[in-house]
């Protein structure tokens, strides 16, 4: 469960990306985050992994305040939450298992535990045949696979995405979606930025809008709202 | 129960380093030219610290020994009786300062002289052993080097003595040498050292910018600080111990020839070096850890602004 309460956040340079956002995101919920550009959508979704710390206000991901968190303590606190980016984040040099594998060691999990568990999420994302290759001879979308199969490698309660489509086609686009959802239906919350109207839809789920640091509108099976 | 635990933890922990000690030489051998650039501004830093530091500490033996070497010679009367001289001695014995008194007689003053002529030697043998013109005279030295000049200065008040001599300007002048240079050698070392952190720090963050994804990308999937400083905390390590090679090896091979170049030829004079044994391999330790200590600290500090939060 995700909460936060009265939250703001204000940048050194000015810009204030949060102004007083209050949001309950339950357990096994699965949520758009939409709004125009610079509208407070990354900020958003970052204050939620601890990439960014609001200004004023509480955030509680996982039963734990991360607003209150020591900075030592982030790094397990991140263990429970899985990310997702545009542009994939994958290491060049290291195969698919491999980049897989990374988010298991840096953890220091055992590797009998390591090699089963990437197996598993590599067949979820229907990649298992292309494990010994590197990122480089994969398509766009089989990246983007790659970097989901990653970011629930270790069974987090939360994934969140910031825009894992908007590189991609059409097609590969409801494969992503499709991932997702069934990552959503093991119980996983699954929180997603995007620009992408016929997603939003014709998948219908919550949908958090966010224009000047607010939320503007919160729908259960919300539309996307916004001419593109 | 706890065993099992304890087992398991140490189990991943042989196995975390083994897995940061692959990545750290990966990285090395990765980056070849910023390593070696790295390892290049090591090896000067060192081979300039190793110089100066052998010049320093040979300077601080002539020093000491000069020290050790400095004594008074009190020339005594030749009126004095050997009541006089008898008393002489104890009086100066009584200076505070005094250490030892040694008296030497006339005679052998100037077969001392006569030795110091060297191959005119038998000229002068025959002049003076007829009459000899010497005074007899006691060599005094004091406890703490330092304290010559305030001795020689009671010692000149006493009665029967002709003269006291101990070189004073000469050895001024050289102590103050020496300190100006230990000094200078010492802000020089200080300054290499900071100029070679820099550079190395430097160089490693370019290859970090280069491998910033990476650390992202562990920050992301939850790896602690400490676990992604390691590896770059070893390659600092291998950066110093590779770049203290050459200035190690260039240090023995020519220590080993200047102390067997100039080693007869200093014989009985009170100048003296350091023993190559063990001086050299104390040198070529502390120019190792060194290396290491610079190495580490530059890239640690170039990978610390990568994992502010």
């Amino acid at each position: 469960m995700i909460v936060m309460k009265d939250v703001y956040k204000r940048y050194p340079n000015g810009v204030v990306a949060a102004n007083g956002i209050d949001v309950q995101i339950d357990q096994g919920e699965f949520v758009y985050v939409v709004g125009t550009s610079g509208a407070g959508k990354s900020t958003f979704i970052k204050m939620m992994y601890r990439e960014e710390k609001p200004t004023k206000g509480t955030i509680v991901v996982n039963g734990i305040d991360i607003t209150k968190i020591k900075n030592s303590k982030i790094a397990h606190f991140r263990r429970g939450i899985g990310v997702v980016f545009q542009d994939f984040k994958l290491l060049p040099k290291l195969t698919v298992y491999e980049n897989i594998a990374y988010a298991l060691e840096v953890i220091e999990e055992s590797p009998k535990l390591i090699k089963k568990r990437v197996m598993a999420v590599l067949d979820l994302v229907n990649l298992k045949h292309k494990a010994r290759m590197l990122p480089d001879e994969l398509s766009g979308g089989e990246q983007q696979r790659i970097s989901i199969a990653r970011s629930i490698v270790n069974s987090p309660r939360v994934v969140i995405a910031d825009e894992p489509t908007g590189n991609l086609d059409p097609e590969t686009t409801w494969d992503i979606m499709k991932i997702f959802e069934e990552i959503n239906s093991r119980g996983t919350t699954v929180i997603m930025a995007t620009h992408n109207k016929d997603i939003v839809n014709t998948r219908k789920h919550r949908v958090i809008a966010i224009e000047e640091g607010m939320i503007v509108r919160d729908e259960q099976r919300g539309e996307y709202g916004y001419e593109i | 129960m706890f065993a099992t635990s304890n087992e398991v933890n140490t189990d991943m922990k042989f196995r975390t380093i083994g897995r940061h000690l692959k990545e750290s030489l990966k990285n090395i051998v990765r980056n070849g030219w910023m390593t070696f650039a790295s390892v290049s501004a090591v090896t000067v830093t060192l081979v300039l610290v190793g110089v100066f530091f052998i010049i320093l500490m040979n300077l601080n033996q002539v020093a000491t020994s000069i020290e050790e070497d400095v004594e008074i010679k009190v020339l005594i009367d030749t009126t004095a009786t050997d009541a006089d001289q008898e008393k002489l001695t104890q009086q100066i014995k009584d200076i505070s300062e005094v250490g030892s008194v040694t008296f030497s007689s006339k005679e052998k003053e100037l077969d001392a002289l006569i030795d110091s002529f060297g191959e005119d030697a038998d000229l002068f043998k025959q002049l003076y052993e007829e009459r000899n013109p010497l005074n007899a005279a006691f060599i005094v030295k004091t406890k703490d080097p330092l304290d010559t000049m305030k001795a020689a200065e009671k010692i000149e008040k006493l009665d029967f003595v002709y003269k006291v001599r101990y070189g004073q300007n000469d050895v001024e002048k050289l102590f103050d040498i020496i300190k100006v240079s230990r000094n200078v050698g010492i802000v020089l070392i200080i300054g290499l050292l900071f100029t070679a952190i820099f550079l190395i720090s430097n160089t490693i963050k370019i290859t970090i910018v280069a491998r910033r994804k990476e650390i992202e990308i562990m920050r992301l999937v939850g790896a602690t600080n400490s676990f992604i400083r390691w590896p770059f905390f070893l390659e600092g390590l291998w950066l110093g111990i590779l770049g203290s090679i050459i200035p190690i090896t260039a240090i023995i091979v020519l220590y080993k020839e200047i102390s067997t170049f100039l080693e007869p030829k200093l014989v009985g004079n009170f100048i003296q070096i350091l023993d190559f044994n063990p001086f050299a391999y104390q040198v070529s330790g502390i120019l190792l850890l060194i290396g290491c200590v610079i190495g580490v600290w530059g890239s640690l500090m170039s990978v610390h602004k990568f994992l502010k939060i």
